[in-house]
């Protein structure tokens, strides 16, 4: 105990880098937190969250463009996508929740008051937007949200490794299945759909002659297609042919690119980072017919831009909004281009995008327009949950596809009493 | 009993320090010391503890969906809703199965590794922190490496590597629930994690134990080892063991993390905590039922430390040695 005769000064100044440190954590989670750091002088501070983007470059450019802004200062929040939803529905019920943020339609945000109505400033480009994209975020006749971009998510394929194997391209779910047996070597698994399957779901709904909802919001989705699909999901799953247990999920294309999987469920986005890693070797096809009077489809996902309706600056928000998802094409176009390869909804950029008119990009936006589905507003998170847990029973586990899915007719029915009575 | 011990031990400093001060002033009287000192921490328990706690009650009793300020009041609907909820109910069952095994593995573990740590003659304070050090992991860190490095499901694997060199085939440990081998990685993260500080508290214990006992015992023909082991030593251990059984049921109860980092969107493998997050609280957003859920499990808690407490005397104090 050597260090007794002075112990009683470290101790007390100690004491006082730690009360500096608290004082100076304070502020500094004061400046963070409201957006105000900057102090630029231009009077509103705004924040925006977005789901953290796989590509190199994504963050740099949505930074670049807030501060390209000058009648607000608008901070990003960066966020892992893991824990996007839940810290995004968390925040928005607290003074911290931000201004504006990106998400995908959902009526519950709707009904709850808590995105803005942005039909005044989408009205006047209305007509350049993609219909489908409009449709998706209207209800009762208001728009509630600006899509920056269409993402498609179908397979992708490595060519060598199908010829090799003498496999055709799959159009039947049989048929996949059979193609990842064959395609299934000691090092290379046939298919990778995500190591929960859930990124498939609603394709193989559509594929099956389904749908998640009927136009009167009554439960669409219990066919015995579907139940098919189910049970074609469950052999496919406990075949050994699957690539499981893998380090990336599948919005994420490394596994493909590694050589772990011959084919793997993914999105648009991906085609750079491929194109990148592979060169020619690959090719893209829409999810196969679950039944054989279905049809392929392909999930037209997206991200939209919404503003936080009891946040303190809705109008500044709003003002933002336009500027930079309305106004500045060139942005926009960047946006959608320049990073992953995403479809801009705008259909005069969609028409001058040049690198979505050759190769694997074109055949990904004509799947795109030919077998694509949009999302249903009225298909909420929850609902979502209750058809994945669906999957997560009948598939990854040997729970009946009936029985399952009777327990998440309970689940789906209690939210849409909830929401339309 | 903590009220007691502060008066006697400020009265006399008080005396000595001020006789000629009145008893009765405000500043160095025992009451306000108590004040002084538990004040703050007071203040903090009601803040950050019973006031949710009770928020939580009311809420609970509201539909409370997309906020914590709700208007409708709907009775007892929230805890039917929860209490008829298989899985919710279920997750019961899941925490029990892992609290069975989770809790005396880890007991016996530490108090392995605290018997052997003491039995050292060199090197001790080296092991003692080479043991101890994964307590300051997080367990979402040491899930991230649990799930992407050692049981990842692909050929390169830490484990699976080397079950290729058995010729055994790959296993995707935590996608596939059948046959359910998610169990052995979530109960070996935490083994990994808690063993250490478990097996500390086990070390204090048994530096505690007077050396006269065991040379008694000696004496009086006991065969050291096994012998020594059930009747001296373990005895001895009784307090510490207790304790150290109510903290591992409590965290036990209180697993999130590594469930929620290793098993994510399952149906399986979820305890109550986890259950009522993906049921209520996450991404649902249904405060109402979520607080249903959480004032159920804070009763059951309450319940279980009760009785564990009338089984096993924790906090009877001396007498029941």
């Amino acid at each position: 105990m050597s260090a007794m005769s002075n112990s009683n000064w470290s101790r007390r100044s100690l004491f006082r880098a730690a009360a500096g440190m608290a004082a100076a954590g304070t502020l500094a989670a004061c400046g963070g937190n409201n957006g105000r750091g900057g102090g630029s002088g231009s009077g509103v501070g705004l924040t925006q969250y977005f789901h953290a983007y796989g590509e190199q470059g994504t963050e740099q450019a949505i930074k670049k463009y807030a501060k390209a802004y000058d009648k607000a200062d608008v901070t990003t929040q960066w966020i892992t996508s893991a824990d996007f939803e839940s810290k995004l529905f968390a925040t928005l019920l607290t003074k911290n929740a931000p201004d504006l943020f990106e998400f995908h339609p959902q009526i519950q945000l709707i009904k709850s008051g808590q995105v803005a109505d942005l039909t005044d400033i989408v009205t006047p480009v209305k007509d350049d937007f993609n219909p489908a994209d409009i449709k998706s975020h209207t209800v009762d006749g208001k728009i509630y949200g600006v899509r920056m971009i269409d993402d498609p998510q179908f397979f992708f394929y490595r060519k060598s490794m199908l010829e090799k194997a003498k496999v055709e391209v799959p159009t039947t779910l049989d048929e996949l299945a059979e193609a990842a047996a064959k395609l299934t070597t000691g090092k290379v698994k046939g298919l990778y759909m995500g190591n929960d399957l859930h990124n498939v779901i609603d394709t193989m709904i559509w594929s099956a002659g389904a749908d998640h909802l009927t136009d009167k919001n009554e439960i669409a989705y219990h066919t015995p297609g579907v139940i098919e699909g189910l049970k074609k999901m469950r052999k496919l799953f406990t075949s050994g042919d699957l690539l499981l247990g893998a380090p990336t999920e599948s919005w994420d294309p490394s596994s493909l690119n590694q050589g772990l999987c011959a084919i793997q469920f993914c999105g648009m986005w991906a085609m750079p980072g491929i194109q990148a890693a592979l060169g020619d070797d690959w090719g893209v096809f829409p999810f196969p017919k679950t039944i054989d009077s279905g049809k392929q489809s392909v999930y037209n996902g997206g991200w939209s831009m919404f503003v936080n309706a009891k946040g303190e600056n809705v109008e500044a928000a709003k003002e933002y909004v336009k500027w930079l998802w309305i106004d500045q094409k060139k942005y926009q176009e960047e946006w959608a281009t320049a990073f992953g390869f995403h479809i801009p909804p705008r259909t005069s950029l969609a028409q001058t995008a040049t690198k979505l008119k050759s190769g694997n990009a074109a055949e990904g936006v004509r799947l795109f327009n030919e077998f694509g589905h949009f999302d249903n507003i009225g298909w909420t998170q929850a609902m979502r949950t209750s058809l994945e847990d669906v999957f997560a029973n009948s598939v990854r586990k040997d729970m009946d596809p009936e029985a399952a899915l009777d327990k998440a007719d309970t689940a789906v029915n209690r939210e849409l009493k909830k929401l339309f009575g | 009993m903590s009220t007691t011990k502060t008066r006697d031990l400020a009265r006399p400093a008080a005396a000595k320090a001020s006789p000629a001060k009145p008893r009765r002033a405000l500043r160095g009287s025992p009451t306000f010391n108590f004040w002084l000192f538990t004040g703050p921490f007071l203040i903090g328990l009601a803040i950050f503890v019973y006031a949710p706690i009770l928020w939580s009650l009311w809420l609970s009793f509201f539909e409370a969906r997309f906020t914590v300020t709700p208007d409708k009041f709907v009775g007892f609907e929230n805890y039917t809703y929860m209490l008829t909820n298989d899985d919710f109910v279920g997750s019961l069952g899941t925490f029990t199965v892992f609290a069975a095994f989770i809790v005396p593995t880890t007991w016996a573990l530490s108090l392995g590794l605290a018997l052997l740590v003491n039995r050292l003659r060199f090197m001790r304070a080296f092991f003692r922190s080479v043991f101890f050090l994964p307590t300051a992991c997080s367990y979402v860190a040491a899930s991230l490496i649990w799930k992407m490095s050692i049981f990842s499901g692909v050929r390169f694997g830490m484990m699976n590597t080397v079950l290729g060199w058995f010729g055994i085939e790959n296993i995707a440990w935590l996608a596939d629930p059948s046959p359910p081998w998610y169990w052995f990685v979530i109960v070996t993260a935490r083994l990994w994690l808690q063993s250490g500080f478990y097996m500390i508290l086990f070390l204090a214990a048994l530096q505690n134990i007077p050396g006269e006992l065991y040379e008694a015992a000696a004496i009086d023909g006991a065969k050291p080892g096994w012998q020594t082991f059930r009747y001296i030593t373990l005895p001895q251990l009784r307090a510490t063991s207790t304790a150290v059984i109510l903290l591992l049921l409590i965290a036990a109860y209180q697993a999130f993390d590594e469930f929620y980092n290793l098993l994510s969107k399952t149906t399986w493998g979820r305890p109550p905590l986890v259950e009522l997050y993906y049921k209520a609280l996450g991404e649902s957003q249904d405060y109402g039922a979520g607080s249903a859920g959480a004032v159920i499990l804070t009763v059951l808690i309450c319940a279980v430390t009760l009785l564990q407490g009338k089984f096993l005397g924790f906090g009877r104090g001396e007498e029941s040695k």
